[in-house]
């Protein structure tokens, strides 16, 4: 690395920013074609129906419709795809059944899409929508998610229970075993509440048929364009890929729920070539409540058994994980590979086993949303721990110390290896920062104010980078999970990267550059970052699963050190030395041991006017690119400390302190994590104290379905957040010796403030969201 | 169809629209100005907040015929001419107050109407001043520390 640069480690300043804070910034909604047509989607107003007759006839004649797509039409083409195959406990695969464009038959929650509506204005589509008639049968709905499997009524003909599957990790003997000698067992049941992700940029699309090349463009707010344009082309509308091309422009947040193949732009892309028109689709904030894949929804049973001097023994974990109507591209490795591998926390814990229920329901779909798997991990571990803490009353961080995995790399028992971590030195360091020792002082004050006072712990761990394929594929991954990057020098030393991630909000375009920079020893400015669209990007797995640096900006790196390795050749050539006698640092090639060099924009100009070239050695110009898939995940950790008052009389919870130190490995840019830490914590807390997606459990209407009833964090919801981010234990495995810090604040938190409350409240439980309503029933109900 | 005579960043604009045109989608569609943006359909989330005569106001909650003969200021129209950043900008890139982009424009221009007009004297009534615009992703920290920043800027100039 460049000493002299050093961009690496520096809190340098967002370039992407110039264009968003100027409204310059280009999202999908802003683009607008030559023939733009527009669609609504006419959307099932109930949960579970059948659809007995459907008539367009009067909608067809309304004024400025160019075309009604139905159900009917999509029969012959594929559903959506599910990209992970999960089986049962005996071996069998899980129900997979098929997930429709359009509803076809039957619709299976509000807001299934029964109908695509183009016309010349929106206006005029959403009124032609109204025209359609549709006659429903209304079935019973599946919505409880503890009585699914018990329901008199079927989501799905093919799985009578409602059960996708039953699947099961760990050794269930051992466990039981050892939770049978256990000093002390502590157990707890509760609801990971579900949640709507809430990207502030709903979902849109805009997708183009060009007559003359049967070439398709789509614009889509994704966060995985090949993913879209590779499951789209190859499982759904048969179009060959290489005709399809998808662009994800600015995406204004995604958070998990633009992962996903969703039916809309799917329908979009297929109704295109029939009308021969692009056609553009804006969800409505409603339509995104109602359509959006939602987050967690887990209800779980955990039991952690302790022997005498407080050392976890075994660890039994069931839950029954929602999975929606139909199943969303990732939805079944959320509750299983991405949850329950994650059970051992930082805990040395010998024996753990958990076994998933998955189920189907007459709600929307279930899928990764901001952590996806390690947020409901984390809470059920935390929560256990720390109950067990306060009831053998022994410190809760002394209870977590007593159990931290001290040596690594460690072989958990739920089958992932962690490669490096120092959890006591992030405990130590929140217990510092939180002014624990303070505490009780503080909570005389509240108390004599009539307040309740309480401190909660929480020490994260979360895997990031999904990895490797080989693993993946083996645990019924139907998609490699490796990352592209190209590294293209121009002949005058200037650098275009492109790259397979995608930026959301994550500040690649700034955090990569300063990898490049201090690789290459040339300004930043000399450096262009490119993401997001198919047709100039060679691959890409997309940003999710804090990925983006640990395995996208080490395929850049890889690239990278092949530009070094051939700039060295060129260079020996013009230095009349030998190809093993050039270093390259500071931006120079240099021949060892001399003061001969030549500088990176001689050796590319020269690369592209190759008039003194090595041509019986090399091929002209300067152009890399590499795929890394990594050998291992990556293991983010660290403790987060929440204190709360609590008023008894309202039931309000204040957070008076929040405090988090996060062991990320190497940083590259600390301003950027940091940010990313603020946001994860604010979606968590707001998942503890606010946000609750609700359906009315006998009709299945979505009774959260705007802002004005789905409590969104603002910011006079939350304190000022303590972050600090520990010099770490840098990642034994990648490069760069990066991490992933996009999920962390999300997976942490959670707990931190329900231990709190509880805490406060001297309550062994507290259901999320801790809401003034649910406060003041808690404690009516320990009176 | 209604003939609008306004006034929208500093130039002149008189167009025909349809009398149930929201002013946000005046900006966005007919002027073309999409750095406007709409989140929701409540005026909850406040992407679509604009300058009216000097004021912030939700776009997606007034039609455009109501500005009519009024000064509308959005996102592209408070850098100045040479390109200078506002000082709000200029604030929001130096604390990282921004992360996706897509709140920002609303964001700013409340933020500034915020220092503008009201009493910024601490991080609570920053606070409960921006409780008006939803963002997703900072969690809120680095916007305020960028408002701060601002109102202090603002203030020295005053």
């Amino acid at each position: 690395m460049n000493a002299r640069q050093a961009f690496i480690g520096q809190s340098v300043v967002r370039r992407e920013d110039a264009r968003f804070l100027t409204g310059n910034g280009q999202y999908t909604d802003d683009i607008t074609l030559h023939g733009q047509t527009y669609a609504v989607f006419l959307r099932s107003p109930h949960a579970h129906a059948k659809i007995k007759s459907l008539s367009t006839t009067a909608a067809a004649q309304a004024p400025g419709v160019v075309g009604i797509f139905t159900g009917e039409h999509f029969k012959a083409v594929g559903g959506l795809p599910c990209g992970w195959l999960i089986n049962n406990i005996d071996g069998t695969p899980m129900k997979e059944p098929r997930h429709p464009i359009l509803a076809h038959g039957k619709v299976r929650y509000v807001g299934d899409r029964v109908a695509l509506v183009v016309a010349e204005t929106v206006d005029q589509a959403k009124a032609a929508a109204g025209l359609i008639e549709v006659d429903y049968d209304v079935l019973p709905a599946v919505i409880d998610l503890a009585g699914a499997n018990g329901a008199p009524a079927a989501v799905h003909d093919e799985a009578p229970d409602n059960r996708c599957y039953l699947w099961q990790i760990g050794d269930k003997e051992g466990t039981d075993a050892a939770l049978q000698g256990a000093a002390h067992i502590s157990k707890l049941t509760f609801h990971n509440n579900r949640l709507v992700p809430n990207a502030i940029e709903p979902r849109a699309a805009n997708a183009h048929w060009n007559p003359s090349s049967d070439d398709y463009t789509l614009y889509v707010a994704n966060q995985n364009p090949h993913v879209e344009r590779l499951l789209m082309c190859a499982f759904v509308l048969g179009i060959p890929e290489h005709k399809m091309r998808v662009v994800a422009p600015d995406v204004g947040g995604g958070f998990g729920s633009k992962i996903f193949l969703y039916g809309e732009e799917t329908a979009l892309v297929w109704a295109s070539k029939q009308l021969r028109r692009p056609i553009k689709w804006t969800a409505e904030r409603s339509e995104s409540f109602l359509s959006d894949a939602h987050g967690r929804d887990h209800l779980t049973t955990v039991e952690l058994g302790l022997d005498k001097d407080g050392k976890f023994v075994g660890l039994r974990v069931d839950t029954t994980a929602n999975l929606g109507a139909y199943l969303s591209t990732f939805a079944t490795a959320v509750p299983t590979i991405l949850y329950a591998t994650l059970l051992a926390g930082q805990y040395t814990t010998p024996k753990i086993c958990c076994t998933v229920n998955a189920v189907f329901t007459n709600t929307a779909p279930v899928d990764a949303y901001r952590g996806a798997g390690r947020p409901e991990a984390t809470y059920t571990i935390e929560r256990i721990v720390e109950t067990a803490a306060r009831e053998l009353g022994i410190d809760p961080a002394e209870l977590r110390r007593r159990n931290f995995i001290h040596s690594f790399p460690y072989a958990s028992p739920v089958g992932l290896t962690y490669d490096t971590g120092d959890y006591d030195a992030t405990m130590n360091r929140a217990v510092e920062l939180a002014d624990v020792g303070g505490f009780e002082a503080r909570k005389a004050a509240s108390e004599a104010k009539g307040l309740k006072r309480g401190l909660g712990y929480s020490a994260y761990i979360e895997a990031c980078g999904i990895a490797p394929s080989s693993v993946a594929g083996a645990l019924g991954a139907r998609a490699g999970l490796f990352e592209a990057g190209e590294v293209r020098v121009h002949p005058t030393g200037k650098v275009t990267v492109f790259t397979g991630s995608h930026s959301h909000g994550q500040g690649h375009e700034t955090t990569f550059a300063q990898v490049v920079a201090d690789k290459l020893g040339i300004p930043m400015e000399d450096i262009d970052i490119q993401h997001g669209d198919t047709g100039k990007i060679l691959f890409g797995m997309g940003t999710y699963g804090s990925r983006s640096l640990a395995v996208g900006g080490t395929a850049i790196v890889k690239a990278l050190d092949k530009v070094i390795a051939k700039g060295k050749k060129i260079a020996a050539h013009l230095m009349e030395a030998a190809d093993s006698d050039i270093v390259f640092e500071g931006g120079q090639f240099k021949v060892a041991g001399t003061d001969k060099s030549i500088p990176f924009a001689q050796v590319s100009l020269t690369a592209y006017v190759p008039h003194n070239f090595p041509h019986d050695k090399l091929e002209p110009g300067l152009n890399e690119n590499a795929f890394y898939d990594p050998s291992n995940f990556t293991y983010p950790a660290g403790s987060y400390i929440c204190e709360v008052e609590v008023d008894p009389a309202t039931g309000v919870v204040r957070i008076e302190r929040f405090t988090a130190c996060d062991d990320f490995g190497n940083v590259i840019n600390p301003m950027i994590v940091e940010g990313q830490v603020h946001g994860g914590l604010v979606q968590g807390i707001g998942q503890a104290l606010m946000e609750n997606c609700v359906y009315d459990p006998e009709s299945g209407q979505l009774l959260t379905g705007s802002y004005m009833d789905y409590a969104m964090p603002r910011a006079d919801d939350i304190p000022h957040l303590t972050v600090e981010t520990a010099k770490g234990t840098p990642c034994t495995h990648n490069p760069l010796g990066v991490k992933g810090c996009g999920e962390a604040g999300a997976i942490g938190s959670p707990p931190a403030v329900i231990n709190a409350v509880c805490h406060a409240l001297g309550i062994k439980d507290m259901p999320m969201p801790a809401s003034p309503h649910n406060v003041w029933k808690a404690i009516k109900a320990s009176r | 169809m209604a003939q609008l005579s306004l006034t929208v960043n500093g130039t002149k604009v008189s167009r025909e629209v349809a009398p149930q045109t929201l002013l946000v989608e005046f900006l966005r569609e007919t002027l073309r100005l999409t750095g406007t943006h709409m989140g929701c359909d409540t005026a909850q989330c406040g992407a679509c907040t604009v300058h009216l005569n000097g004021n912030a106001v939700k776009s997606c909650n007034m039609l455009a015929t109501q500005a009519a003969g009024m000064k509308v200021t959005t996102i592209e129209g408070i850098a100045a001419a040479d390109g200078t950043l506002h000082p709000m900008q200029e604030a929001f890139n130096q604390c990282h107050g921004l992360q996706c982009g897509f709140c920002t424009p609303g964001m700013v221009m409340s933020a500034i109407d915020l220092v503008t007009h009201h009493d910024c004297s601490s991080e609570a009534k920053i606070r409960e001043g921006l409780e008006g615009n939803m963002c997703r992703c900072t969690g809120y920290q680095n916007i305020v520390k960028a408002v701060t920043q601002a109102a202090a800027a603002t203030k020295a100039m005053a």
